[in-house]
């Protein structure tokens, strides 16, 4: 998910004046940037650049703990036991997801209190996606494989990113993520093969409801995209919107052969000139509205963050209440 | 290798006054394997720390063991000193197997 946050920012004036020390040191770093080297949490590095990072880490670490609600949704309405506890398990690796991206965000300097309060505010935005409902438990298994998948193609570019700390938080959440497609794949094929006919449409209508909102994930075209020639430069994002939504939909309509639905897009067709499917026109009009607010669910899921915050307030300050009398306690004994 | 914020804002300063302390964690993949750091978390203290170290880092058996270190506790090289502290060991090659041209009769040596 989860780059969406270096499309919608507004775009910033750069410092024009420099002092003649920070731009030697930006020349250096421009030039580790283009050795390919990684860039370190204790380096020197442009203060435009580590913004951007803050920006794009802790908004992505937002949509990892976001992500949760739609799923956490259907945990006690999963049809099996087995069900459960892979969803559960999968909840929990988005949690851990969150985690590792925070961490990664604040060795540039910011706080975890800081970010939390960012999204708490409204001022950080999550991922689009999870503005939407999950009305049946195909929805799950649709998350899975279209959500998750888009992820996955939206994050193992960022493996590579210059940033080093974001990249290493990367390796370890791709690897993780991969079981998380194949999950929800596999739900929905069950479904497909064994299910009855309301079991396939539901399949069916799932998929219709969350094909376009994925595309819409990998952001606005390149042309609109106010920060990507930036962002590129400086080895963040590696590959453009357009090309991962492209790469994502030619492997998604060859997967929804197999499970046997129909992608909701009259105008999806193989296109062998270009080696790629075509594909219809996407409403950006929804995006921008989604992003801005006015999504089916965005009320609902930050006003479940802030409670989970404003309720989990005195669980923190015992803790900390709690580990200063055992220490005090061990100074005296 | 320490996670610790590079230069902290004055809120981010202000926060850490009210956040869990910053923890720094190690696992060790299997028997006979290095402790290796893996990443940090937030936790009251270090009891906490262990706990919450085990589900976040290890939650597909990738540790047999682990370490947590307040991450203020670690003191790390300046990395504005990398080539003068490190470089002086460029030209020595002499202290690598490599160097040595040895007959070939022994030179599995």
């Amino acid at each position: 998910m989860y780059t969406q946050a270096m499309d919608i920012a507004p775009k910033e004036e750069r410092k024009v004046v420099r002092s003649l020390q920070e731009a030697e040191l930006e020349r250096r770093f421009d030039e580790k940037i283009d050795a390919g080297d990684f860039i370190e949490a204790k380096d020197w590095m442009p203060e435009h650049y580590r913004k951007t990072l803050v920006r794009q880490i802790s908004q992505h670490a937002h949509s990892e703990i976001v992500g949760m609600l739609p799923e956490g949704n259907w945990v006690t309405r999963a049809p099996t036991l087995k069900r459960k506890t892979i969803l559960l398990a999968k909840i929990q690796d988005e949690a851990g997801h969150g985690l590792y991206l925070y961490s990664a965000a604040e060795t540039l300097g910011t706080s975890r209190d800081e970010m939390l309060a960012a999204l708490h505010s409204g001022k950080a935005k999550y991922s689009s996606i999870f503005n939407y409902p999950t009305l049946t438990w195909a929805d799950v298994g649709v998350i899975g494989w279209l959500v998750d998948g888009a992820a996955i193609m939206n994050q193992v570019p960022l493996t590579r990113c210059s940033y080093a700390p974001y990249a290493r938080a990367m390796v370890r959440v791709c690897r993780e993520e991969s079981f998380h497609q194949r999950q929800g794949f596999d739900a929905l094929n069950v479904m497909m093969r064994e299910g009855t006919p309301e079991q396939r449409a539901m399949v069916q209508d799932a998929t219709n409801r969350w094909w376009w909102p994925s595309l819409m994930m990998f952001g606005p075209p390149d042309g609109e995209s106010v920060h990507g020639a930036q962002s590129a430069r400086w080895g963040i994002k590696r590959i453009s919107n357009d090309d991962l939504r492209q790469k994502f939909i030619d492997a998604t309509a060859e997967q929804a052969k197999v499970l046997g639905v129909t992608l909701p897009d009259p105008e999806l067709k193989w296109n062998e000139t270009r080696g790629h499917y075509d594909f219809g026109p996407i409403d950006w009009s929804e995006f921008w509205r989604v992003v801005g607010g006015d999504g089916p669910c965005n009320k609902e899921r930050l006003g479940a963050r802030v409670k989970a915050w404003d309720d989990g307030a005195w669980v923190r300050e015992a803790a900390l209440a709690h580990a200063r009398k055992q220490a005090t306690r061990q100074q005296a004994a | 290798m320490s996670q610790a914020p590079a230069s902290p804002s004055p809120q981010a300063l202000e926060a850490a006054a009210r956040e869990w302390p910053l923890w720094e964690v190690f696992v060790r993949p299997k028997a006979g394997l290095d402790h290796k750091h893996c990443g940090s978390l937030h936790a009251a203290d270090a009891a906490m720390a262990v706990q919450l170290a085990r589900e976040v880092y290890t939650r597909r058996q990738e540790g047999s063991s682990i370490w947590v270190v307040p991450s203020s506790q670690i003191t790390a090289s300046d990395p504005g000193d990398k080539d003068m502290y490190f470089d002086p060991m460029e030209d020595k090659v002499y202290r690598h197997p490599t160097f040595y041209q040895l007959p070939e009769a022994v030179d599995h040596m």
